[in-house]
């Protein structure tokens, strides 16, 4: 059970305790350990725990160890922008996360100000549109997932008409607006718009209105445990399918928590720790080792993130230089050759947006089966 | 039309959970003015009780079930009367008010840090499936959760009216001096509420825990909802808080249907803000006469 | 008067270091103590209301968001800080007059839910309203105002602003307390209805109690702005209105520094515990309920009561809890 949330924390002091001393590289992590993005922020960062740990035994990045600092967002803007505040305060070499799209917004003008690099976990699409040269996504933004997810409405599932069913907050207002504009571009008339609350609970009224729009197909898009009460609800009153999402609806939280309901579901995954890729199946059974649970998109993102800062600064660099880090990463791309544990094959552009190959799968006896690969948007 | 009569169900089953919880409230402030800012989470909580008995303590459904209603009528009931209501009360309302909004703090907090952030899968009442009655299929466990709490207001109704601890409740609540003059024992008539109030909270909780999932915020809408009704429906009758439980329920899920999503919660803000201005009695309450 | 004397010393040393602070705090340090004064300026407003009025108001946290957008919304369109500042404060003053006018005629604890109902209303109208809120994307890059030519970009002359305005508001509150104004609230604290038999307007004086306060809450949402630099609807929802309630409250209400003790505990405690996260919360809630029960009126209650161990029986301390339902015969 996971219920003692002491484990990540002591692991966390110890960590910090024992590579505590002045030649040491600082990594923060600055991201949703409670508040409503938790489960996330909490994946992310035992995703980042488990990288520095596994860089820690071998060695540190260019000899010397990693010490790793957490600090909660609470995922609020306002405590956010303190805590990274502090978190810039203690100079760090680079800074992962937050998570939450709304809390990389209040904190990445400070973070630019400072001129540090930082990995975040957000996917709204407006973050590498604002000119910071020192961001550096972690997954695709919804502007690159939406695309995708869009054409597989459009030529597998040949559907005309989408009811959507969204969060009210930047992730799912952002993922709502790219989609809308993608869905036009296809032709593909949205019949049903309802939003939703974060945190919300009784979704009767919402699959009533998705009922009554009777719609080739619904689109869930909002946080893990809505997106299961909202499948919960939905089996509960005989909506009909074919359920759609990205990445939220088919992750593994959500399928914990919707147990049936969550069967046959099916849609986009930028990053999945069920990906037919060994290099990731050996990630998960270690994470899994580690912290007793299995992990879900936002464990590689952290993972990968704190590993390809580990491969610049040696491969590409040589020394620790956060603007030629910046520099160097746009345009970058790290294949698993070069180094392994970034798992797979990515690429940073100009405006650190991510590159990666992605995942078309379906959700068949409480697994998340991968049915097709889609190759990268780039070369 | 399906339509209407699905909603309307949902509505009355989660009206029927509001009632619940209003009730208790209403109690509490009747007997004893209490305002309680934590009723919501003394909601959240019994849940967390029967399923630390399902999993530290490896009972089974039904015996935690029965572990965690009596936990919760002690320690939501007795213990928070003994410890934080009574010093409390002397001093007056507004540090009561505080102290329950403090102890809300506690509770939320005490369950994310000691039990986890996550939401929590909870064992439901009843089987998954739809039934189809008259052409319209409804949700099993939406009839379960409606028919078991229409016959818990049903039995504390009879409870209060038929029985002679009922009556002496109605009576301290009432007026509490001179039911004293009639010997009646005040002090223990207002636990009794307490102890209701608990069992109240637990029945809530483990009707709607299967839809909602057991998280550490699901006390702060249900709370704020739980406050509405009570008051909508009148604050100091519990046929009052029966009615405005009810009329919530359908209220929001129509509103939410029909009209605009992201304005959802304000309907019912705009109600109660319209009843205590102009109605401050409730739609069944009495007047309460200001005392000078 | 030993009482006054230990009161200006620690007032004189409180005052030093809030000057001294910028030059031995990082600007995480200083962050945090302007969002302290901020709060505070807040807080006073609420203690107007609350602690001398008597009137039990959860809308603190709207009339600061409300304060905030008005900020942000016009400097990020180039408006000048001073103007913004001044429309906030009045719009608030306004928008509380307003809602007083029929809110204040029910009694205190449904005065708690109407105001309850209006910050989740307000809260609800700058999520949904994008088109001037920018919505759940909030308003980024607020400026930061310039006085008399002199920016305030860096952290330490932001916060010297933030100070000076505390100042200021402390100053014109206390003015306001001492004032006939200020005696009014109190009676009608005490006891409304001898105050309305002594010929006291006790509608106009509560009117104005809380319209002051909602002006405060105003002003502290338009330094709020500039200070975050970032505003969204998420810190305006009801929790920073029961933060505030419980600010007031905690530090004594209806004492003058109440409320600086009140954000005290609330601000600066919660950032030094923050190791313990979860349990400073949990031990900050645990506070709240001993007090309320053993303490009411706070911790400068409590000092009040450590130093005057015999207070004449006839007469209470200074500010009793504020409550309707108690029949006081406070000789004053």
């Amino acid at each position: 059970m996971r219920g003692m949330k002491l484990g990540p924390v002591v692991s966390a002091l110890l960590l910090m305790a024992g590579a505590a001393g002045a030649a040491d590289v600082k990594l923060a992590y600055v991201g949703e350990i409670s508040g409503s993005i938790a489960v996330s922020g909490g994946n992310f960062r035992d995703g980042v725990i488990l990288a520095v740990e596994e860089i820690n035994a071998a060695g540190g990045i260019l000899k010397e160890k990693i010490a790793l600092s957490q600090l909660d967002t609470q995922t609020n803007p306002g405590v956010a922008r303190s805590q990274m505040q502090k978190a810039i305060d203690g100079e760090p070499y680079v800074v992962l996360g937050p998570i939450f799209s709304g809390n990389v917004k209040a904190t990445m003008q400070l973070l630019q100000q400072a001129e540090i690099p930082h990995l975040i976990g957000g996917e709204a699409g407006e973050l590498t549109t604002l000119g910071d040269r020192f961001l550096f996504r972690t997954s695709f933004g919804q502007q690159i997932g939406m695309p995708k997810i869009a054409n597989f409405i459009r030529d597998e599932l040949k559907a005309k008409t989408i009811a959507l069913i969204w969060v009210n907050n930047d992730f799912g207002k952002g993922g709502r607006d790219n989609l809308m504009k993608q869905l036009a571009e296809r032709n593909i008339k949205l019949v049903a718009d309802v939003s939703t609350e974060s945190g919300q609970v009784d979704f009767a009224a919402d699959v009533v209105k998705l009922k009554a729009a009777n719609a080739d197909a619904v689109f869930v898009y909002s946080n893990e445990e809505e997106c299961a009460r909202i499948m919960r609800e939905a089996r509960k009153q005989g909506l009909k399918g074919p359920f759609v999402g990205d990445t939220t609806l088919l992750s593994q939280k959500t399928i914990e928590l919707a147990g049936d309901a969550a069967n046959g579901v099916m849609g986009h995954v930028g990053l999945t720790a069920d990906a037919p890729i060994p290099a990731v199946a050996e990630f998960t059974a270690r994470f899994q080792k580690r912290f007793n649970y299995k992990p879900d998109h936002n464990g590689i993102k952290g993972y990968t993130a704190v590993y390809a800062v580990k491969y610049v600064t040696e491969k590409k660099l040589g020394k620790f230089d956060r603007k030629a880090l910046a520099q160097v990463m746009h345009g970058l791309t790290i294949a698993p050759k070069d180094e392994p544990a970034i798992l797979i094959e990515t690429t940073w552009d100009n405006v650190g947006e991510i590159d990666r190959i992605s995942f078309l799968a379906e959700v068949v006896n409480g697994q998340q089966k991968i049915t097709k690969i889609l190759p990268k948007l780039g070369k | 039309m399906a339509d209407i009569l699905q909603l309307l169900v949902a509505g009355l089953a989660t009206g029927a959970i509001y009632a619940l919880v209003a009730i208790g409230f209403t109690l509490l402030w009747q007997t004893s003015q209490t305002i309680n800012f934590a009723q919501g989470e003394f909601v959240m909580l019994p849940a967390f009780f029967v399923l630390i008995a399902m999993s530290y303590f490896g009972l089974s459904f039904w015996p935690a079930v029965a572990v965690g209603t009596l936990v919760s009528i002690i320690v939501l009931g007795a213990l928070f009367k003994r410890l934080v209501v009574d010093p409390m009360i002397r001093h007056g309302v507004l540090p009561l008010v505080i102290a329950t909004i403090g102890l809300a703090i506690l509770m939320k907090e005490a369950v994310r840090e000691f039990y986890g952030a996550d939401a929590q899968p909870f064992p439901p009442l009843a089987a998954d499936i739809n039934v189809t009655i008259l052409g319209v299929a409804f949700a099993m466990q939406s009839l379960v959760v409606l028919a078991i709490g229409i016959a818990a207001v049903v039995a504390l109704q009879l409870f209060l009216n038929r029985t002679r601890t009922g009556r002496c409740m109605q009576a301290t609540a009432q007026n509490p001096t001179a039911a004293r003059l009639l010997g009646i024992p005040v002090e223990r008539m207002i636990l009794y509420t307490f102890l209701i109030n608990g069992a109240l909270v637990a029945l809530a909780s483990i009707l709607i825990t299967p839809i909602y999932l057991a998280k550490f915020t699901n006390g702060e809408w249900l709370g704020l909802y739980a406050f509405i009704a009570a008051i909508v429906g009148g604050f100091n009758q519990v046929r009052g808080a029966i009615a405005g439980g009810l009329l919530l329920g359908v209220v929001d899920n129509f509103a939410a249907a029909y009209l605009s999503s992201q304005y959802r919660m304000a309907l019912p803000l705009l109600i109660l803000i319209v009843v205590i201005l102009f109605r401050p009695q409730g739609l069944l309450g009495r007047i309460e006469e200001r005392t000078v | 008067m030993r009482r006054g004397l230990l009161a200006g010393i620690v007032l004189t040393l409180a005052a030093a270091f809030l000057i001294a602070a910028p030059f031995a705090f990082k600007p995480y340090g200083i962050f945090i103590l302007s969002m302290w004064a901020v709060m505070t300026i807040a807080a006073i407003g609420l203690n107007l209301t609350l602690g001398y009025a008597g009137q039990i108001s959860l809308a603190q946290a709207a009339f600061v968001g409300i304060g905030a957008y008005i900020t942000a919304y016009l400097t990020t369109r180039g408006w000048p800080f001073w103007i913004t500042y001044v429309f906030g404060a009045v719009a608030c003053f306004a928008i509380g007059w307003l809602l007083g006018y029929p809110a204040l005629r029910v009694q205190h604890h449904y005065l708690a839910f109407v105001t309850l109902a209006f910050n989740t209303l307000v809260y609800l109208v700058f999520r949904n309203e994008e088109w001037v809120t920018g919505g759940i994307y909030g308003i980024s890059n607020v400026p930061r105002p310039h006085v008399l030519g002199w920016p305030t970009n860096g952290p330490r002359e932001f916060y010297y602003f933030c100070l000076a305005h505390l100042a200021l508001i402390s100053l014109a509150s206390w003015w306001v307390i001492r004032s006939p104004w200020g005696r009014a609230f109190m009676a009608l604290r005490e006891n409304p209805v001898r105050a309305l038999s002594l010929g006291v307007d006790t509608r106009r004086y509560t009117l104005m109690a809380f319209a002051l306060g909602a002006g405060l809450g105003g002003i502290a949402g338009a330094l709020y702005a500039p200070l975050v630099q970032f505003v969204d609807p998420t810190p305006f929802a009801l929790g920073l209105s029961l933060n505030l309630l419980l600010m007031v409250v905690v530090g004594g209400s209806g004492y003058f520094f109440g409320p600086f003790l009140g954000a005290i505990v609330a601000v600066l405690l919660p950032e030094w515990l923050r190791f313990t996260e979860g349990f400073y919360l949990m031990g900050y809630a645990l506070l709240v309920i001993i007090l309320m029960a053993f303490r009411p009126t706070g911790l400068l209650g409590l000092a009040d009561r450590l130093l005057k161990p015999r207070s004449k029986p006839a007469a209470k301390v200074a500010a009793a809890t504020p409550d309707a339902a108690m029949q006081t015969e406070a000789a004053r």
